[in-house]
């Protein structure tokens, strides 16, 4: 809401600047984006143009004498319509002026000691500039006084404070409103509006209808002016609209809005001449056509009001007029239209159609008694200022209850709320600053008659709001809630893992939850349906991901881009899926790595799959699941993104937790691994109690076994085979070379192992210990066609 | 017999003198002193002596033995000691060549925020809690005294899913989860950190971004309390020496609601870029709980006060790092996320 103080002025006695007024305006909780002036400009003056003639070298700039009351000045102007006897607006030396400082010098040789401006130089928008005003400098009136201070002359002398309003404050919508506001801080009584204006002896019901057929619409006056006259508005109506950010037209179209800035109230006037005798509200057919007042044809839906004829749609109620009924350049007559529709309903079709300054106004509500103020003011400026002839009486339909509403409340219920000690003097006092009603019931009682203008007031916490604005509560003294300690808690776990991959020289990302639909399954192999947004900001972003790895992806590709090669990250965050119509979400760790992971000329690793299976276990031992994890290869239940050969499951007591491997070579040129871990599920999977288990005394014995196998056998495999044969005595068994080529037959391979032996009672002995290596590898060579290697 | 002693002990003297090294050194001992050293060999043939000569050239023998050996291990350790010294400067190496690194990974700054600030109410003894990014109309709004149609929902333009399930706006859904999950309708004191959306995307707005909710709940709750532990939470946050400001506002889950404004910290409240000329920036929103919404999540507003506050993590985040775009946060570029690779201090 754009505030002209100018036009405030008319109904509170105020003299502040502009930013002190807003300043103590956002203090009591209303914000402003901008305060200053309507015209930025100094040093602008009336002055006469005395004598014109042509640059002696230029064929378009003239050389001026301008009188500008106590001297005579040489002004050279490139405008074309500039000439003898003009009175002009004169920028004087040193004038600021939007575009920059007006300094004395010379042009093309001739003195030049000031500007004849045109309006748009003094910083007028586009919008309220008229062709002639793009054209040439302003000509001013005859009777304008020379020297006089040009914007005052004008009647642009005026403030203006762009609000930021609150959703709650509709009152404020209004120039009223605001009066009333600004008097609440400065103690100002807000003064009358002027409603007076006669009436002819006709009445407006012997020839004029309204109906109103739907619950949308509660109160729908309409009046009659007869014979106005089609000119333009006076100055101070202009430069008021400007102000507020309208675009002047006419007098009768300036007025409507004029009273809409006043009270709040919008109005909609009509030709009186192409209606039929009646106005009737109604909700719109289904696929009803309306052409509203900016040329566009409009298809209506049944949640939509509207104002008919008694035979068709001719207005989209609260939100815009029609267009074969508007005021033109030949209106004799008027039909005046106030009223109040259902602020939900005005709120769907402006956000369906269109947002005007009247659907603003309506979506927060009204007060019906301005809605009978409206009408009058109308009747009363049509009048002054369009010649006007007020028909009498008032076509009415009239629901609503234009009583104030009367809220109870005690001192002690304000200062439990507010933690303060206010005196009942002081809360009586904040009251009448507002212009509520407040009368004492008893010693502690309070009955508040609230205007209906605050429609935002209905609850005594919304008094106690008021007390606590217009008194203040700077000074308040904070304190803790007087309530019993207590331990507070929160996820350990997570903040464990985050630690954990950060102490294993991963960087944390965070990344946008939402992708592209064709990107948002990718990784995963679950038969979930996709989560999509009804109304995407961008096709990139439309579907909600079911895998963070998409998402570390896309960072791998924007740092590779950036020359950064060597990327290890993890993300802890959501996923998202629909199944059978119900949405759900988990949360998830996942990791990519690709470069190299160890820096330094000495340990310089490139990231390969045993660099992030080790990452996966080292997680999954931290966590408490050693001994319960493994990874299980199965090539059909892989997404289709990693390398079949190069990727696994990861199973956690025996239940798939994750994926890990590197990414299919079709996505990604370069090794790039990923690994992701559902860990709701995870976190879920029991886990042994920490406890100490007894170090042996007895000394434990290694033994290396080297056995030659098949080349796509499994480490696993094999090891699995020689736990098998060696039963409990073996407590470790360790890898510790694979080897392929010179000395090993084609299509196999040998691994080494080192294996632990141990027993927590006693000193083993070699029989025992050579009888259990003869038991594997008697065991290795039958069940899994092992060789020993030599 | 005697003369041969001393020839063998003179002729011994002069090459351990000459013996240059350890292993010469031990060559001599080895040629005098050995199983087959010419001393010994002297002990071996005493058998032709007589016994009166016996004892006499033994002794002798021996006092030139033991004068051998301990000359023999003096010099050797003189020549270890050396040896020693020469392998040591052998082994030099240049230490200033690159350390074994060994990697160092990095929280990202929204999570150091989101601890920060979890720390610091966990200790006043707030709980942590959390709750669906995919929430419900119900809960996001409905519950919070923000019935369809409010004028109010406009300041959140959401991402709905359907007409019931939305992107969460805001960080308060939780507020109402916490109440309704709390059968007892006991006494509550929680905070809700997690991301929230909106359609907004410049350079200060991120459609994704990230909030902090708190709620407490009890009897006899009032602004002074709200006051009291904002002023905790904005001084530890963000300067000891900061002022708070409470200017009223509009919130429908709160009455009344304030908006929290802290003293610029960039200029202390002269007016900078920072804070628009203000001096004051604004940093929370926040209010008691509005009876409505206490009724709505089965609380007795005649018992029950409480207060809400909610801020943006990012914001929180770019002040305290001094980070200046938004979008550096989600952008991910990890020369951004290595320098967040510290204790903070």
């Amino acid at each position: 809401m754009k505030l002209s103080t100018n036009f405030v002025k008319d109904y509170v006695d105020i003299d502040v600047d502009v930013k002190t007024l807003a300043e103590d305006m956002t203090k009591v909780g209303n914000e402003y984006d901008s305060a200053g002036h309507l015209i930025e400009a100094t040093k602008l003056v009336v002055g006469e143009v005395k004598e014109c003639k042509m640059h002696p070298d230029s064929d378009h700039l003239h050389v001026c004498k301008v009188d500008v009351g106590n001297e005579i000045l040489n002004i050279v102007c490139g405008a074309p319509n500039v000439r003898t006897g003009l009175k002009v607006i004169v920028a004087l030396d040193g004038a600021e002026l939007p575009g920059g400082t007006i300094k004395k010098g010379m042009i093309r040789g001739q003195e030049s000691n000031g500007m004849l401006c045109s309006i748009a130089e003094l910083g007028l928008e586009n919008k309220f500039l008229e062709e002639k005003d793009k054209a040439g400098i302003h000509e001013l009136p005859e009777d304008a006084k020379i020297g006089e201070d040009a914007i005052k002359y004008m009647q642009m002398d005026d403030g203006v404070i762009d609000f930021d309003l609150t959703a709650n404050r509709g009152d404020l919508l209004s120039v009223l409103g605001m009066a009333y506001e600004i008097g609440a801080i400065y103690d100002k009584k807000v003064k009358d509006i002027d409603l007076s204006h006669k009436e002819n002896s006709e009445n407006i019901n012997d020839s004029f209808k309204v109906e109103v057929d739907t619950d949308n619409c509660t109160i729908f006056l309409a009046k009659k002016v007869k014979n106005i006259k089609i000119k333009p508005s006076p100055a101070f109506i202009r430069n008021r609209l400007i102000a507020s950010g309208i675009r002047p037209i006419n007098n009768v179209v300036d007025i409507s809005n004029y009273v809409m800035l006043e009270t709040g109230q919008p109005l909609h006037f009509y030709d009186a001449d192409t209606l039929k005798g009646k106005l009737q509200v109604r909700m719109a057919k289904e696929n009803e056509k309306l052409t509203t007042l900016d040329g566009i044809e409009r298809i209506l839906s049944q949640d939509d009001i509207v104002i008919s004829n008694g035979e068709e749609a001719i207005g989209l109620a609260g939100v815009m007029g029609g267009l074969t009924t508007e005021i033109t350049e030949n209106t004799k007559n008027v039909i005046i239209e106030s009223a109040i529709f259902n602020p939900i309903k005005i709120r769907m079709t402006s956000k369906e159609i269109l947002r005007s300054e009247a659907s603003t106004r309506f979506e927060k509500g009204l007060d019906p008694n301005r809605t009978y103020m409206a009408i009058e003011r109308s009747c009363n400026m049509l009048e002054k200022y369009a010649d006007g002839e007020v028909v009498g009486g008032i076509a009415k339909y009239d629901k609503e209850n234009l009583q104030n509403r009367e809220i109870e409340i005690t001192f002690e219920n304000i200062n439990r709320i507010l933690g303060m000690e206010i005196s009942k003097q002081d809360v009586l006092e904040v009251f009448r600053k507002l212009g509520f009603t407040a009368t004492l019931k008893n010693d502690e009682t309070i009955l508040v008659s609230v205007p209906r203008r605050r429609g935002d007031i209905t609850i005594k916490e919304d008094l106690i709001e008021e007390v606590g604005r217009i008194y203040g509560v700077d000074n308040i003294k904070g304190k803790l809630p007087d309530i019993a300690p207590k331990d507070g808690s929160y996820d350990k776990v997570t903040r464990g893992i985050r630690n954990k991959m950060i102490d294993l020289g991963l960087n944390e990302t965070l990344s946008y939850i939402l992708v592209n639909d064709k990107e948002a399954k990718m990784f995963t192999k679950d038969d979930t349906e996709l989560v999509r947004l009804l109304d995407p900001m961008t096709e990139e972003r439309n579907t909600l991901r079911h895998s963070i790895i998409p998402s570390l992806l896309k960072i791998y590709e924007y740092n590779k881009a950036r020359n950064v090669k060597n990327v290890s990250i993890f993300e802890i965050g959501k996923t998202f899926y629909k199944l059978k119509e119900e949405y759900g979400e988990n949360n998830k760790l996942a990791v990519l790595m690709t470069g190299d992971f160890y820096l330094g000329i000495e340990n310089k690793a490139q990231v390969n799959f045993y660099v992030i299976k080790g990452i996966v276990e080292e997680l999954l031992e931290y966590l408490g699941y050693a001994n319960r994890y493994s990874l299980i290869v199965d090539e059909s239940k892989m997404p289709a993104e990693l390398h079949p050969g190069q990727s696994a499951q990861i199973s956690v007591n025996n239940d798939i937790v994750g994926i890990v491997g590197r990414v299919h070579p079709k996505l990604a040129k370069e090794e790039v691994y990923v690994m992701e871990i559902d860990l709701d599920k995870l976190l879920d999977k029991k886990v042994g109690k920490m406890k100490y288990k007894e170090i042996s005394k007895y000394p434990s014995v290694k033994k290396d076994l080297a056995l030659v196998i098949d080349k796509n056998m499994t480490s696993n495999e094999a090891q699995m085979a020689i736990k098998k044969a060696a039963g409990s005595l073996l407590t470790n068994i360790e890898v510790f070379d694979v080897y392929e080529g010179k000395g090993i037959p084609e299509n196999k391979k040998s691994i080494a192992y080192s294996l632990t032996f141990e027993k927590s009672d006693r000193t083993l002995t070699d029989e025992e210990i050579n009888a259990t290596m003869d038991k594997i590898i008697e065991f290795a060579e039958k069940k899994i066609g092992a060789e020993i290697r030599k | 017999m005697k003369e041969e002693i001393e020839k063998i002990k003179q002729s011994a003297l002069s090459e351990i003198e000459k013996a240059s090294d350890a292993r010469q050194l031990d060559d001599v001992r080895v040629k005098y002193l050995g199983k087959k050293g010419e001393l010994t060999t002297i002990l071996r043939g005493m058998g032709s002596l007589t016994p009166e000569e016996r004892p006499v050239i033994g002794s002798l023998v021996n006092v030139v033995k033991e004068e051998l050996e301990e000359l023999i291990s003096k010099k050797e350790k003189e020549y270890g000691e050396q040896e020693l010294n020469r392998k040591l400067k052998e082994e030099t190496i240049d230490i200033t060549l690159p350390s074994t690194k060994i990697k160092r990974g990095s929280k990202h700054p929204l999570n150091r925020i989101i601890e920060e600030v979890e720390d610091l109410f966990v200790s006043m003894g707030y709980d942590v809690v959390t709750g669906p990014e995919l929430e419900t109309d119900e809960y996001c709004f409905e519950r919070l005294n923000l019935p369809k149609g409010h004028p109010a929902r406009d300041m959140q333009d959401s991402f709905y899913i359907t007409s019931e399930y939305l992107l969460r706006t805001q960080t308060s859904a939780v507020q109402a989860r916490t109440m309704m999950a709390n059968e007892e309708k006991s006494p509550i004191r929680v905070i809700c950190p997690g991301k929230t959306y909106r359609r907004d995307d410049d350079a200060t707005h991120s459609h994704q971004f990230s909030q902090v909710e708190g709620l407490v709940i009890d009897k006899n709750i009032s602004l002074a309390d709200l006051k009291g532990t904002l002023e905790i939470f904005v001084k530890k946050m963000l300067g000891e020496n900061l002022s708070l400001r409470f200017r009223p506002s509009y919130f429908p889950f709160t009455e009344p609601s304030y908006e929290v404004d802290v003293s610029c910290f960039k200029c202390g409240g002269k007016g900078c870029n920072l804070c628009k000329q203000t001096g004051w920036i604004e940093v929370l929103g926040s209010g008691i709980v509005h009876p409505n919404v206490l009724k709505m999540n089965g609380y007795d507003p005649e018992k029950y006060s409480g207060f809400a506050f909610g801020t943006g993590l990012d914001r929180l985040a770019m002040f305290k790092y001094e980070i200046t775009d938004i979008r550096l946060l989600y952008q991910n570029d990890v020369r951004f996320l290595e320098q967040f690779d510290r204790l903070d201090r």
